[in-house]
């Protein structure tokens, strides 16, 4: 039980993905404009995170360790989030048209989110086992939308500031991004 | 366009970093120090390069259909080479690069130069584009990191710059500072934009 809820702590505030380890930023730079479509990227993403962290550990302990074939992990695992990806895609199309129509433009591009190929590397670097792996996946997932949320409220703010002309827009953005991980930066004492 | 428009667009005009802002989550990650920033651009370009050249000789042999798989299991194929090789060659540049090697499967710049030049263009066209990408980010993240590392450590390429007496700005190295230092440049250079477009036009 321990364990788990220093995965869960250290993933979502000590040690959150977007801030501080630095993955996921074209989202956070991209869907962060407005709150609404980062409400719909937060769930796509941990809606897919959790799935491909639970995939590609099997992938890993069940396929390429018996077969001693580790090297193909990075190959392994895009096409592993590729099809997913895929497949999530279809299943929501299926059965839920409301839910696709808010989260399907946001699905094709997780593909080439680094959070969720991070996050099963991660896992397996840290050598976690099936359940702790999952849990990783979702505590990501919560502090991706923890970050992402509390991004684009700041930056709704933003837009109704004067900016001086050569920090509009990116730069701008970029810098409240640091002041946030600065914030973040104080939660390292918490483990 | 001629081929050395090819090779020089991607430096200055279509910086991938500070102009077209692709593929951040390396150069915010890597950037804190000048030695893991070149170490970062130099195993990007070899995948660009040799993904440029593959994306391109088999574009006429790719459906269309499935082309963006095609493109990332030969991009992974090569970020696969490039992850044992630098493990082979250089155990401490693997060790501080980390997670981010592998990660370069998923650099939008790779996967964008292959769909937007080289599934249209011949190989040789090809291989400028991409030499031309990598050193545009690869001059970039050396900028950014030279920024970083003066700032927050006082030192460039690990030798000390100010003396005993100076103390460094440590928020630099640490991620806030990674934010701020491109936030900071996006804004000079934007400054610099403006102030040349303002000229031209009086």
């Amino acid at each position: 039980m321990g364990k788990i809820f220093v995965i869960v702590v250290s993933a979502v505030l000590v040690n959150n993905i977007v801030l501080s380890q630095f993955l996921g930023i074209c989202p956070l730079l991209g869907v962060s404009k407005k709150l609404s479509p980062a409400f719909g990227m937060s769930a796509a993403v941990g809606f897919v995170m959790v799935l491909a962290s639970a995939m590609s550990w099997i992938v890993q302990n069940w396929i390429l360790v018996p077969m001693g074939i580790e090297y193909l992990q990075t190959i392994a695992f895009i096409l592993v989030i590729a099809s997913l990806v895929q497949f999530v895609e279809m299943v929501v199309r299926k059965m839920s048209p409301a839910l696709y129509k808010a989260l399907g433009v946001y699905l094709p591009l997780i593909t080439t989110n680094c959070a969720v190929l991070g996050t099963a590397i991660t896992n397996i670097n840290a050598d976690y086992n099936l359940l702790e792996a999952v849990i990783n996946g979702a505590a990501n997932a919560a502090g991706f939308a923890l970050a992402l949320i509390l991004f684009s409220g700041l930056r709704e703010r933003l837009d109704e500031v004067t900016v001086p002309a050569s920090l509009a827009g990116t730069p701008i953005a970029l810098v409240t991004a640091g002041i946030m991980a600065m914030a973040f930066l104080g939660f390292s004492g918490l483990l | 366009m001629s081929l050395g428009k090819e090779f020089t667009k991607g430096i200055i005009k279509e910086n991938p970093i500070f102009i077209m802002l692709l593929g951040m989550c390396p150069v915010l990650a890597v950037s804190s120090s000048v030695i893991n920033g070149l170490g970062m651009g130099v195993a990007a370009t070899a995948v660009l390069v040799a993904s440029n050249i593959a994306v391109s000789a088999l574009r006429k042999i790719i459906p269309d259909s499935i082309r963006i798989p095609c493109f990332i299991v030969i991009i992974a194929s090569f970020v696969t080479i490039v992850d044992l090789s630098v493990k082979a060659y250089s155990p401490a540049l693997s060790q501080s690069l980390g997670i981010f090697i592998p990660l370069i499967v998923v650099n939008c710049i790779i996967l964008g130069r292959a769909e937007a030049f080289a599934s249209k263009n011949g190989v040789l066209g090809s291989i400028l584009d991409a030499l031309g990408m990598g050193i545009g980010f690869t001059l970039s993240l050396v900028v950014l990191s030279a920024v970083r590392e003066v700032l927050g450590a006082g030192e460039f390429l690990g030798n000390s710059l100010f003396g005993a007496g100076f103390q460094p700005a440590l928020i630099m190295i640490l991620p806030p500072g990674a934010f701020l230092a491109l936030g900071c440049l996006l804004g000079l250079i934007n400054l610099k934009q403006q102030k040349s477009s303002q000229a031209e036009r009086s």
